[in-house]
């Protein structure tokens, strides 16, 4: 059984998602859903404890050895991206009826629930998948899902900003789908494993220099890398909040992942910064990045497209950690992966409680919320403080490590950037606080002022203490991140 | 020269078809154009899988030259891939012209602005 593990977890929600779309009853599907997704978690916390010692599971699909068939290899880094995954995903799913999407969608609920479900199940696939090509179909899948629950808002600019996501989403996807044919053509083989023995050999070919640049400019898009971030705040602002906190917490995240993946396992960290020296393009659009996120997140009114720029400048830090490349660096952008996941799945959360209450989360209408709902309101103010980084926080682990390596290099420039950024983050943060906490009542709240659901408050609240545990006990994160870079470095020597 | 006729055929359905996504002001002819850049990916898969003189890949005696097989597989889930993309926007952009009225892009972006977003 236990040498199953690695893919049941993707199984479950892959069987549950058929059977949910027949569900007519809105509970059952959800009842099905959440079977699915805390049984994924249950796995995902088996593998950590199989992968704690730094072993490497490898998986024979259908029992094909590895160059023919489709290998599922376990390491350290998606095993800490998994439990990611399925640990925001497990907390979510609890609040997905109290949202006002599911209500209005009513017997249609089942759509809802059968498009998470399968962007879940191909989220858990693209991270535990040995072969290149598998990555780009299991991509597909989480897209083609994300861009119907990202066009399940109420508003019509939901379909608007769905349809942007999807042509900038397909032609990103296209170009991994060039950058694998092309490594297929000079390599003639599609298992990461292989492909990274037979690439050093092929440093001076065209063809995979190309095969990378192709590969770099698709990943850019699903990573929201800067300049390629049009679709993200337009995307998460128009999805309905509930879907927002998911993708928020998860899909960008996976995405670094595949980077990473790709970088160290794939195409070698040789040919990435001694041959071609891309990690000088990956900083200064990590810088550009941090800046351009945060100044945007300065000047929004709806408070999710607040947090959605904010993705943007910190999915940069990111970028960053991967630019730095150094072992401290690395750990820094793998403990941010989780990190930032629990962060912006706490936000979006206490935002999908607000709107089921008001229907809209434009800061100006929502002026002096605080004295109505503490207890919402506080779940907010915790989460951003560790958007902040505040010492105590988990946002500050991460913040920490990423200052700590780049003054290794003694990039004193970038390291004012990040403090910079830090300052900008407690500004635009602050701006949302001071609105909720201390102005005058609106009439909007005075009038309907509440606690969110408790459906979502008690999540929120998981959430948010998890922030300050991640924050304090670093064993999880910071272990299981160290133990994933020295893998990632080892491969790639 | 015939040889490399192929990929010069990808790589110039390959540009057009990313033109015509990025500059359309019509949806629907946004979608034409993706569909025309995938396409173009979907060629270069095929060509290079086939070998000069080869066969089709089932084993007979009389053949000793085959093409390779798993690129025209690949290209077969691409394609299904393709397919529900395809359809994906077409739904979506049914669904925004019944919110604007409109599929043409500048005409929304004007209504967007009007209704003070």
């Amino acid at each position: 059984m236990s040498a199953q593990l690695p893919i049941l977890q993707l199984l479950f929600p892959l069987i549950a998602a058929p059977i949910c779309s027949l569900l007519h009853n809105r509970n059952a599907a959800w009842l099905l859903s959440a079977l699915a997704t805390w049984a994924s978690l249950a796995t995902a916390i088996g593998l950590y404890y199989q992968t704690a010692n730094g072993a490497e599971l490898i998986y024979e699909v259908g029992g094909w050895p590895p160059p023919w068939g489709i290998s599922v290899n376990i390491d350290s880094l998606n095993a800490l991206v998994l439990l990611l995954i399925t640990g925001m995903a497990s907390v979510l799913v609890v609040a997905f009826p109290a949202s006002l999407t599911i209500q209005w969608l009513g017997s249609r609920a089942r759509l809802y629930y059968t498009a998470y479900l399968l962007c879940f199940a191909s989220l858990i696939g693209i991270t535990i998948t040995g072969d290149a090509f598998n990555v780009f179909v299991f991509l597909e899948i989480s897209s083609l899902s994300t861009y119907a629950l990202v066009a399940m808002g109420r508003d019509r600019r939901a379909q608007l900003a769905a349809f942007r996501y999807l042509i900038m989403g397909t032609v990103g996807a296209t170009f991994i789908l060039i950058s694998v044919g092309l490594l297929y053509m000079a390599t003639g083989t599609l298992n990461m494993a292989d492909l990274a023995e037979r690439i050093p050999a092929l440093h001076d070919s065209t063809v995979v220099r190309a095969a990378f640049g192709f590969f770099i400019v698709g990943a850019g898009v699903k990573v929201a890398m800067f300049p390629m971030h049009f679709w993200l705040p337009s995307a998460y602002s128009f999805a309905p909040s509930i879907a927002s906190a998911f993708l928020a917490a998860t899909a960008t995240k996976v995405a670094v992942y595949v980077m990473l993946r790709f970088i160290f396992g794939v195409f070698g960290a040789e040919l990435f910064f001694d041959v071609l020296a891309l990690d000088q393009v990956f900083l200064a659009l990590a810088v550009v990045g941090i800046v351009v996120g945060s100044l945007a997140a300065l000047y929004q009114d709806d408070i999710k497209a607040v947090l959605a720029y904010s993705s943007v400048a910190q999915l940069s830090y990111m970028v960053l950690g991967i630019a730095v490349g150094t072992a401290s660096g690395l750990t820094a952008a793998v403990v941010h992966i989780f990190n930032h996941g629990l962060i912006k799945a706490a936000l979006f959360i206490v935002l999908a409680g607000i709107f089921v209450r008001f229907q809209c989360t434009r800061l100006s209408d929502l002026a002096g919320l605080g004295k109505f709902a503490p207890w919402t309101v506080g779940a907010f103010g915790v989460g951003a403080m560790s958007l902040i980084g505040i010492p105590g926080t988990a946002g500050f682990i991460s913040k920490w490590y990423l200052l700590l390596s780049v003054l290794e290099h003694a990039w004193w420039f970038v390291a004012l950037v990040i403090i910079a950024s830090s300052l900008l983050a407690l500004a635009y943060m602050w701006r949302v606080i001071d609105a909720l906490w201390l102005k005058e009542p609106s009439q909007l709240v005075t009038e309907r002022g509440r606690e969110a659901p408790l459906r979502m408050l008690i999540p929120a609240w998981v959430l948010a203490l998890a922030n300050f545990f991640f924050g304090i006990d670093t064993t999880v994160t910071l272990g299981a991140a160290g133990r994933a870079v020295a893998s990632l470095l080892g491969v790639s020597a | 020269m015939i040889g490399l006729l192929n990929y010069w055929v990808v790589f110039a359905l390959m540009l057009l078809g990313l033109y015509m996504t990025i500059s359309s002001s019509n949806l629907v002819k946004k979608v034409v154009g993706l569909n025309i850049f995938q396409t173009s990916v979907f060629i270069f898969f095929i060509s290079m899988g086939k070998v000069t003189g080869g066969t089709a890949p089932i084993l007979d005696e009389a053949y000793s030259a085959y093409s390779n097989p798993l690129p025209h597989v690949l290209i077969l889930t691409a394609i299904v891939v393709g397919v529900a993309t395809t359809a994906l926007a077409l739904a979506l952009i049914v669904r925004i012209r019944e919110g604007y009225g409109s599929i043409e892009e500048s005409y929304i972006r004007d209504k967007d602005r009007e209704s003070g977003s």
